[in-house]
């Protein structure tokens, strides 16, 4: 580092790049253990709402949890506005 | 015994076959006999930083398609007893690598009496990537402390854990080792850059090396002599600790924490 740094040190970046891994690789690894089929599961789910209702791509959301000896598949779905109103 | 180590990362030039060549000349060097194979099939380059890139004659594939016989594709290092190469193909066709061949050579190699196989892995995880990880016993995973190379060292080793020989006939499962390479002390130091602890907390991996950001890695690739054989070298110093890390010896880990500068070297130095 030379003289004229001391005046213009910058904002370290190291943990924010920490932070950004760190909930990355956690979702990647949701996804490592899930089985093969849950994409096109995810994919019938969504044309079958989309039958009735116009949600896009990330309305929803699947989640695979491991309990004690119990498997929980989560689905959420967040519908727009107007169709609750509808 | 042979054992079979995939040198692998998922991202690309963050130093697969510079540890390939150095990982593989440092086991040989140390009396093991070892070969070292490119699996980068269309993009051969283990040739260059071995520096036998002229004395390639059969290949890979060649040997896989019967064309030529192992003894006549494998490159004998001429500085180092017990070390050799075979290199990938030069061919354009991506299938010229399939599961039995590359099974076949493994398994000759074996027969041949190699206590070391080691398979430098393409970036990707394309088939080239696949078969590397494959048959492997155990895997160095090299990552550089930087966001989107620590990220694809983490999706390599979902793979490894489910797509490969071991995964698939429920053997135990592949040893991963962690090799930190390009890593900059003082760029740690004032936290621009990811530290030792930082990249092993994500990927909760044991760490075998850590290569610190050296010239002596260019000017070793340049001469095509595997950066080990620099035994002057911080690089190659620390290589060869990682080597004996991998043999089960314990040795501290060097290079890691930034030396001091005076205070001429603060105020004028870069």
């Amino acid at each position: 580092m030379s003289f004229m740094d001391y005046f213009r040190r910058k904002q370290p970046t190291a943990s924010v790049a920490k932070e950004r891994l760190q909930i990355i690789v956690a979702h990647q690894r949701q996804q490592r253990n899930a089985p093969d089929w849950l994409p096109s599961l995810q994919a019938d789910v969504l044309a079958a709402i989309r039958k009735y209702v116009a949600v896009d791509d990330n309305a929803i959301d699947f989640q695979m949890e491991q309990g004690d000896g119990c498997e929980v598949l989560e689905l959420n779905v967040t519908l727009p506005e107007k169709a609750l109103a509808g | 015994m042979s054992k079979i180590v995939v040198v692998t990362s998922g991202k690309g030039g963050v130093g697969k076959t510079t540890t390939s060549a150095a990982f593989a000349t440092g086991l040989a060097m140390k009396g093991y006999k070892t070969a070292v194979i490119d699996f980068d099939v269309g993009l051969r380059n283990l040739d260059l930083i071995m520096g036998c890139e002229r004395r390639v004659v059969y290949d890979f594939v060649n040997v896989i398609n019967g064309e030529a016989t192992l003894r006549q594709a494998l490159i004998k290092d001429k500085r180092i007893e017990n070390l050799y190469v075979l290199a990938a193909s030069q061919t354009r066709d991506k299938d010229a690598l399939s599961q039995e061949g590359v099974k076949k050579v493994l398994d000759d190699l074996k027969a041949d009496g190699f206590d070391f196989i080691i398979c430098d892995s393409p970036a990707g995880i394309e088939k080239g990537a696949h078969l590397a990880m494959f048959y492997a016993d155990e895997a160095l995973v090299v990552t550089n402390p930087e966001v989107s190379s620590v990220r694809d060292s983490d999706r390599i080793l979902g793979l490894l854990s489910s797509k490969t020989h071991r995964a698939a006939n429920d053997e135990p499962c592949i040893k991963e080792h962690l090799v930190l390479t390009r890593y900059a002390p003082h760029r740690v130091e004032t936290g621009e850059m990811l530290s030792v602890e930082d990249v092993q907390d994500i990927l909760a991996i044991p760490l075998l090396g850590v290569i610190p950001e050296s010239t002596a890695v260019l000017n070793a690739s340049n001469q095509g002599a595997p950066v080990i054989l620099d035994n002057e070298s911080d690089a190659g110093q620390a290589y060869d600790d990682l080597i004996e890390r991998f043999l089960g010896n314990s040795v501290d880990f060097r290079f890691i924490d930034n030396k001091k500068k005076g205070f001429f070297g603060r105020m004028f130095g870069s």
